[in-house]
Formats: structure tokens, sequence, C-alpha cells
């Protein structure tokens, strides 16, 4: 039974058709699913379905472990969109409710390999001296948190020094719990240091700057 | 999961658009606020061939966060999310100026004209401006509550309730949307405390039967909340019996704050006649108390706080700045 609805099918078939090149999902399961990990991968076929833009590859958590490190996956379920190379975008959770625009602006900015972002924040981008793991936690009822997943995804087609996580907070109540997420969007950087909110692009990269300095 | 909730996909903005750089004027119409009124007036102006520009924190507003709309003209049921894209996409229809995730810190009158200024700085002058930027939560302003927002400290129920799950939570406030949080929250959380400063319940009897109905909310009429404790994160609150003056402490790990709301007027404060609770005072053709100031929606006193009659006021605004310009001109 299709998971998306006619009307949905019919535009992302046409946006899909403007892809400049193809783009995979790889999504990560495992033998017995749970019901996110079922729905995860039911989403992402489907999704791969309308195009052939758009592939989809599907690893065994447990046993694939040659692409498990690969990816550098530590948990499930979990989708990384990949373009011409893996950019370090991930979603962790099913991207369903307002995510879901966060799964197809992803697709569309892997497969451009351009980020979109200002050539101010691309210039901050250059200047990053280390590795920098971003894991924005949301809620699927959420209307603010897809953009700062989106922002977070565009810094790391920009940037290859930078990994960008969506972590939907209730699929991972430990992580949630961990990082003290009570509001969302929270962005945590380097899994030392954290900020609350939607920010505006210069915002968001004034805090996550902030954030590297301070995590070291 | 998906089976309750779906997959939302707003109609896609077009990339030319996008990219088209934002002058800094003067423009014609400067509209402060993007939701259902600030978004008719854009079009309605727009139509006029005015050079406008409208500049907001999200396209939606408080419309964003309702998911049930059922007195919406024209729709029978539909989300908040997909009327705002609708409205949204109307909007892209036409050559406006539109700058999202900015919020306006000042209104000033300069010269016979108007210069509209961002928290980010950025400026822009226009001949006219409309306000429409509506309303935020009210805060309960006790101790604790603003180190604690974010930490368990909540005015999003629609946001926030899945965080909380297995959880104790607190709810403040009587009306609708205090009862409509509890409704949210009775799936998910374990006790559910709802704590009203009225002796009664203001919100619709379909509502408060569902609350008293549950086994997991326990309500406290007639209470005020007096702290919010916790370092870091929430534990509980401290809230007193109005008429004993009783103090009791709840265990709790979330507070959902849902007491009201507040105009967004605070940047138009000196400029503007506001009424005694902050809201910018119209007459019915949407004029402030200056000319070329014009304002529509939740954040004027209109008495009637509602999506259909923010959409009309934006409307009126429009052309009431279209008539002001017009005489400006002539």
């Amino acid at each position: 039974m299709p998971v998306l609805s006619e009307d949905i099918r019919n535009r992302l078939k046409e946006e899909f058709e403007g892809l400049p090149t193809k783009v995979k999902l790889v999504v990560f399961t495992q033998e017995i699913e749970c019901e996110y990990c079922r729905e995860n991968t039911a989403l992402a076929q489907e999704v791969a379905s309308l195009s052939d833009r758009v592939d989809i590859e599907v690893y065994n958590f447990v046993l694939d472990k040659e692409a498990v490190e690969r990816y550098g996956v530590d948990k499930i379920p979990a989708i990384a969109v990949e373009g011409e190379k893996d950019y370090g975008v991930r979603f962790h959770g099913v991207p369903a409710g307002y995510e879901f625009t966060s799964l197809i602006e992803a697709i569309k900015a892997v497969s451009a390999g351009e980020s979109g972002l200002a050539p101010e924040s691309k210039e901050a981008l250059k200047g990053l001296k280390e590795p920098l793991h971003l894991q924005v936690f949301v809620t699927l009822t959420c209307p603010y948190c897809p953009t700062a997943v989106q922002l977070a995804h565009k810094m790391a087609v920009e940037s290859d020094m930078v990994r960008a996580d969506m972590v939907e907070s209730s699929e991972f109540p430990h992580l949630a719990h961990k990082y003290n997420v009570f509001a969302v969007p929270k962005t945590v950087v380097n899994e030392k240091v954290s900020f609350d909110g939607a920010l505006p692009e210069p915002l968001f990269l004034e805090q996550v700057m902030k954030a590297t300095a301070k995590a070291g | 999961m998906l089976k309750d909730i779906g997959v939302i996909l707003p109609e896609r903005v077009e990339e030319a658009e996008e990219k088209k750089p934002i002058g800094e004027g003067p423009y014609d119409l400067i509209i402060v606020g993007g939701g259902p009124a600030g978004m008719t007036a854009a079009v309605y102006a727009a139509r006029k061939r005015l050079a406008t520009f409208l500049v907001s924190k999200d396209l939606g507003g408080q419309t964003l966060l309702t998911s049930e709309i059922e007195n919406y003209m024209g729709y029978q049921y539909v989300t908040g999310p997909e009327l705002m894209a609708k409205f949204h996409e109307q909007v892209r229809q036409y050559p406006i100026d539109v700058m999202i995730g900015e919020d306006v810190e000042k209104l000033a009158a300069e010269n016979g004209q108007f210069a509209v200024t961002t928290t980010t700085g950025k400026s822009f002058v226009g001949k006219a401006v409309i306000i429409a930027s509506g309303k935020r939560s009210r805060e309960l302003n006790v101790p604790g509550e603003r180190e604690l927002v974010g930490r368990g400290v909540s005015y999003c129920a629609v946001c926030d309730a899945p965080l909380f799950a297995g959880r104790d939570v607190a709810v403040i406030g009587g009306g609708n949307s205090a009862l409509t949080a509890v409704a949210d929250l009775i799936r998910i959380a374990t006790n559910i405390y709802v704590v009203n400063l009225a002796t009664d319940w203001q919100a619709d009897p379909v509502l408060v039967d569902r609350a008293e109905a549950s086994e997991k909310v326990v309500s406290f009429l007639g209470y005020a909340v007096k702290e919010i404790l916790g370092e870091g994160r929430v534990r509980g609150i401290v809230i007193e019996s109005r008429g004993a003056g009783e103090a009791d402490a709840l265990s709790v790990e979330g507070v959902f704050i849902e007491i009201g709301l507040v105009p967004n007027s605070d940047f138009a404060r000196g400029v503007v006649e506001l009424n005694e609770t902050g809201e910018i005072v119209v007459d019915c053709g949407c004029q402030t108390s200056v000319p070329g100031v014009l304002a529509a929606g939740d954040v004027t006193n209109v008495p009637e706080k509602q999506i259909i009659v923010a959409a009309g006021e934006g409307a009126k605004a429009a052309l009431s700045a279209y008539r002001y310009l017009l005489q400006l001109a002539g």
C-alpha cells in the first residue's frame, strides 16, 4: 500500500525530472525491523520509485559491516543521501511529517552538488580547521525544525569538513535525554555544545562557529 | 507513525524568484509579518502594482501551529500548514520581494517615509507600512521560566509534546489552547497537571470533557504558578491556591505555558497608538494613528482573532495603503 498520496507522488515525479545528477538513498535497517525501520525503508523505497534519477540501496546494519563503516552509521533507522559523492547528509528517524520536505530538499541539494548557501556562509565554512558533526534534534510535528535541518544539511553539502544528521527525538529517546532535548529544533555540535532554535542562516552559522570554538 | 503523521510537502518555491536580490527601497509598501494578514495584504498591494516588500520570521505565523481549521470558508477542513502553503503559492504569483527568517526590531518615521530595521541590522525604506506581526505566547513571568525555556518549559505543545513521552508534565492555562495541549499530551505523557488561575474553565465544553474524562489529568483550578524549579532542566513547579494561600510542589519534567497571547507590537511602540493590552489601535480602514502606517490582524485591536478576519483585514490595509499612496503622489 503506497505511503504517499497520488498528488504528492505526481508532484515529486515532476520535481525529480529536473535533478541534474543521480542521487542514491542509502538505507540502513536490520533483519527483524522495528516499526520505525520498516516505515523508514518503505518511505525511502517509495520516494526512489518515483524517478530513475533516485536510486536506493538497503543495507543490514548488523551484517553489512563494510557499508556501515563506510558511511559511518552508528544507529538505525538511517538514510544517507548520496550524490556524486557522500556529502555527509544523514537522516536518523523516519523523515515524515514536516521533515519530509527536508528529505526532498536534501535530494535536490545533493543532486546539484550545490548548497545554495549565501557567499558569506560559504566563506565562513572555508575557515573550518577541524571536522564538524551537526546533529539537529527534531520532532516530526514541529514546523520550525526543517529550517534548522536544511541549513545543517546545506553546510554538509558545502564543506567536506561537515557531517549533518537530522535526529528524530522520539525515535532516539536516549540521545534526546543525553543532550537534554526539551525543545526543538536543538542543534548539537561535535557532541559537546548545543544551541536552540531555527535561526536564520547568518545566525545559525554564527552559533555553529561559536560552538566549534567552545567544543574545541 | 507514518499512519498518524503522514508527510507534509508544501508547494515549491520557484528557484528564480528566490535568487532575486532584495533592494533596500524605497518600496511603495513594506509589510511586517507574513501570516494570513500579511500575505493577503501583499497580494492586494501587488495587484495595485505597488512595489511591495514583505519581511517576516516565517510564512504563516500562528496558523502554522494549528492542525485543524474548520471555519476558513472554502475549505471544510484544512490544516494550518496546508492553508498557509496555499496563501504562499498565491503570493508567489506576483513580483513581491519576500525576506523570511528576520525579526523586525524597529520602525521609525523619517522624512515622510518609514524605515524598518531587523534584529540582524538590515534596514529597508518604504513610503507606507502595514504592520501584520501577529501575536506570541504570553509568559508566566515567574522565577525559573526564562532560564528553563527549551529545557522543559515550552510554549508549543504541538512541537514539543512528543519529547515528554512517559513523563509527568504540567499545562498552565484554562482556555482552548491549554486544553488542546492537554488533549495532545494525554496520548504521550504519564501524568498531566493542569493549573489554571481562574476557578473555572474558559475552554470549549468539548475540550473540557475530554480532559476531565482522562485518568491522567489532575486539575488545579484557582491556583497560580509561583516558580518553576530545576537546574539545567525542569524538575517541578510550585503552585499556590489563591484562596487558601497554601503552596504545593508538583514534580514534573515539562511545563506547557498556554495562558494567552501578547501582540508583537514592541517595535512600533512610541510610533503608533497602542491600547492597554499593547494591540495597535486601528479604524475600520486599518489606519493607525500615523498616516501611512496601517495594521492588520491579531496585532491590532480588531475584536475577533480569526484567520478569516486577519485575511480580510490584510486586504483592507493594502487598499488603504494604496489610497494613501495615491493621495501622496497626487
